[in-house]
Order: structure tokens, then C-alpha cells, then sequence
């Protein structure tokens, strides 16, 4: 076995280990710690297959961005998890049925593709292109054929921004906030008042 | 013997196995469900790019982007969501979540 099949078999068993942590850990916490770990091990099959762009990509928004989401609204809410796993021993065995019958045909299909179908043909990639690094030839594709898949990706996250914003933003009654506007709209004829006081009488309210 | 497609095949069909059957076995769970749709999508891009890699096509790759920018916005709201509905309910077993009676 040469250092690849090692690397990959490494990689694989990590992935496919602590994919199967996320679902089954009792405490969340650590399901999203082993998502992460399953991201990253991804990340390195990815390095394998010579997409390190991607791979890059994965680690920065995944574990970056969404898996600290994940943590966030994890220990944020107040929640008894034990009592959500309740149903879980019921409903393991027949997942598990369908499950396996979903896994053996899914290898069955992708052992039959790669034998057969069109990529099959195609020798394993030994290296890149030496002169076009893998950014380079996403950058040079992404940002001529696919520029308004592009701009719409960036659609799709400024709207789901701005709905997240609007879904969580709440306003609270009988909170004292500060308004800039009313603050720096103030005159010296609107907010002070002269009062004459004759002498010896004081002020009452 | 060499690492081909089937092998990283296998693994993205192993992985998405996972994430429908963390879907199955946690229904009260909407965080764990919302991993589980994490783990499918990112077994959908290993096919992605191992299908790019073998055809020599960096379309497959850009396309694995794309998922990703989905998956993020996806989980972006539906964390909102539940937040939301935390809020308003005071616990988030969603298998009895029948407030719009749908």
C-alpha cells in the first residue's frame, strides 16, 4: 500500500467516523466538534484530489463560519437534549435497515459509474496543470462563463443576511435607548429653559 | 491498489447515508437535523469534485462552490428559525411544531 491509499483510507475513516459522532453524540456540543473534524477531513480528501482551493474554502466557511453558528446557537439555547433524543433507540433499527439498503446501492451505483461511466475513461489525475494552479483555473472560469451564477450566489447570501437579521431582531418594550438624531437635533433654545427666580423663594417643581 | 473515483464515490455515498439517517433517528432535534443536512451537502460535494477532477472539468469544482454558498446561507436562516422559535416557545422539539397548523 503506497502513501496515498494510506492518506486516503486515513482520511476517509475520520470522515466517515465522526460523521456518524455528529448524529449519534448525546451532548450537541460535541456533535458540532465532530462535524468540524468531519469538515476537515474532508478538506483533506479534497487536498488529495488536487481541489485545494476548495479545500481551503471548506475550512474557512465551514468551520470558520457555520460550525461557530452551530456553537453559538448550541450553547446559547437552554434546552434539556436528553429529553429531544427520546425515539432516537426507537427509531434506530429501521433507519439503520434503510440506511444500509441506501449505502450498498449508492456504492454499488458510484463502483459501477466509475467502471463504466464517461470520468471512468479518463486516467487518475497525476498532477495539475504545472501552469495553471487550481484558483487560477476556478477564477478563470468562475469569473467569465458562471459571472451571474456568481453575482447570484451573492445574492443568495445578502438575502439570507438580511432574513436572518429581520428573523432574530426583536424590540423590546420599555427599553431606554439612545437617539443620535433627537440628541444632535438639540438647540440651545430646545433644551434649556430660564428660569427667573425671585430671591428668597427658591424652586418648586 | 491505486485510489480511483469509485473510493471517493464510496465515501460521499457512506456520508450522505449518515446524514439521512441522522435525519431519521433524531425527529426531535432540529440542530442535529440541520448537521445532518450539512453532512449530505457536503457528500454531494466530494461527488462534485471528484467527478471535476476525473473528467478534468473545473465546472464540477465551481458547482461545489455554489453548494457551498447554499449550505451557508441555509444554515444561516435556519438557525434564525430556531432562534425564533426558541424564543416563542421556550424549546425546540419541532416533531409537535404545528403553530402555523400546517
Amino acid at each position: 500500500m503506497d502513501l496515498q491509499a494510506i492518506a486516503f483510507y486515513l482520511l476517509a475513516a475520520v470522515t466517515v467516523i465522526s460523521g456518524f459522532l455528529v448524529i449519534t453524540a448525546r451532548n450537541p456540543v460535541h456533535s458540532v466538534l465532530f462535524l468540524i473534524m468531519a469538515f476537515f477531513t474532508a478538506a483533506g480528501l479534497f487536498v488529495m484530489l488536487g481541489a485545494e482551493f476548495l479545500a481551503m474554502l471548506l475550512i474557512v466557511v465551514y468551520v470558520g463560519a457555520v460550525a461557530v453558528l452551530f456553537l453559538f446557537v448550541v450553547m446559547m439555547l437552554d434546552v434539556d437534549f436528553t429529553q429531544l433524543r427520546e425515539g432516537f433507540a426507537r427509531y434506530l433499527p429501521i433507519g439503520m435497515a434503510v440506511g444500509g439498503v441506501l449505502a450498498v446501492e449508492m456504492v454499488m451505483v458510484a463502483v459501477t459509474v466509475a467502471a463504466n461511466g464517461a470520468a471512468g475513461k479518463n486516467a487518475a489525475p497525476a498532477a495539475p496543470v504545472a501552469d495553471l494552479p487550481n484558483a487560477e483555473a476556478i477564477g478563470r472560469v468562475l469569473y467569465t462563463d458562471y459571472i451571474y451564477f456568481f453575482q447570484a450566489a451573492g445574492l443568495v447570501l445578502l438575502v439570507a443576511m438580511i432574513g436572518a437579521i429581520v428573523l432574530t431582531l426583536r424590540r423590546r418594550p420599555g427599553v431606554r435607548r439612545q437617539n443620535i438624531g433627537d440628541q444632535v437635533a438639540r438647540t440651545p433654545a430646545s433644551g434649556m429653559k430660564i428660569v427667573q427666580i425671585k430671591s428668597g423663594e427658591g424652586l418648586s417643581e | 491498489m491505486t485510489i480511483g473515483l469509485a473510493h471517493y464515490l464510496a465515501v460521499a455515498a457512506i456520508l450522505f447515508t449518515i446524514g439521512v439517517l441522522g435525519i431519521f433517528v433524531n425527529r426531535k432535534n432540529i440542530i442535529v437535523i440541520l448537521m445532518s443536512i450539512e453532512l449530505i451537502l457536503l457528500a454531494v460535494n466530494i461527488n462534485l469534485v471528484a467527478f471535476s477532477v476525473y473528467l478534468h472539468d473545473v465546472v464540477g469544482q465551481i458547482f461545489a462552490m455554489f453548494v457551498l454558498t447554499v449550505a451557508a446561507a441555509e444554515a444561516a436562516v435556519g438557525l434564525a428559525i430556531l432562534v425564533t422559535f426558541f424564543r416563542n416557545r421556550g424549546d425546540i422539539a419541532v416533531d409537535d411544531a404545528s403553530m402555523m397548523k400546517g
